[in-house]
């Protein structure tokens, strides 16, 4: 299990690469990877800087892979997350999960970024043409959670 | 003693990120410490927003949660990560 919180950018296609790399037990991999998009909210988005909580973001999110590790027979699971200025088009997020079957590795990945969005403390501050402005939180991210 | 800790828009509406408070018996729950801060006016309102969130030592939780001597916690806004 790995967690990650880095300044540094990274290449999914290695990350979901390196999942199954030297484990023929391996049946399943699903990817997750989160994208800053140039448009959000009725405003054009120049870019972004994602604050954090340091120490508490490495705890919340541990939390979160332990709980799910627990409720799934999970082989490996990383979550790798940006924070500091970015750009447009770059990736932001990465979850990845490892398994025997398909289905645990799906809904793992689910449940991992419905907790993250809703309990791992980071704050998006978009650029946008009329100013910066802080992205408020959604309902249905809430409500996303509350499923599991 | 209390560390407090403000978090994004909250942070930059208070203008500091963090404080430390002397431990007050009155402290009982993290409601009592909201309260106190909020007493303060004028910007301190954004901790009477609906959506606010808070942790205890670095872990999510309700502001009914009890509070100690010592205690690091935090305020913030819905958190917006992923």
């Amino acid at each position: 299990m790995g967690i990650r919180v880095q300044v540094a950018a990274f290449d999914p296609g290695a990350e979901l690469n390196a999942l199954h790399a030297a484990n023929v037990g391996v049946g399943a991999v699903v990817g997750f990877v989160g994208y800053v998009r140039d448009f959000n909210e009725g405003r054009e988005v120049g870019g972004m800087f994602l604050e954090h909580y340091p120490g508490m973001t490495e705890k919340a999110l541990g939390k979160i892979a332990d709980e799910a590790a627990q409720r799934w027979p999970l082989l490996r699971l990383e979550i790798l997350h940006r924070i500091g200025r970015l750009e447009p088009g770059e990736p932001i997020v990465f979850v990845g999960i490892a398994s025997a079957h398909r289905q645990a590795a799906f809904d793992a990945c689910n449940f991992v970024m419905d907790y993250l969005k809703t309990r791992a403390p980071f704050w998006k501050k978009e650029d946008t043409g009329e100013g910066p402005r802080w992205v408020e939180g959604r309902d249905s991210d809430q409500a996303a959670a509350q499923r599991w | 003693m209390i560390h407090v800790h403000y978090f994004a828009r909250y942070r930059e509406a208070l203008g500091v990120d963090s404080e430390q408070l002397g431990w007050e018996e009155g402290f009982a729950r993290l409601d009592d410490l909201r309260r106190h801060l909020l007493a303060r006016g004028g910007d301190w309102a954004v901790l009477g927003e609906r959506n606010l969130m808070c942790a205890r030592n670095q872990e999510l939780c309700g502001l009914d949660e009890p509070l100690a001597d010592g205690d690091e916690i935090a305020f913030f806004p819905t958190v917006t990560g992923g």
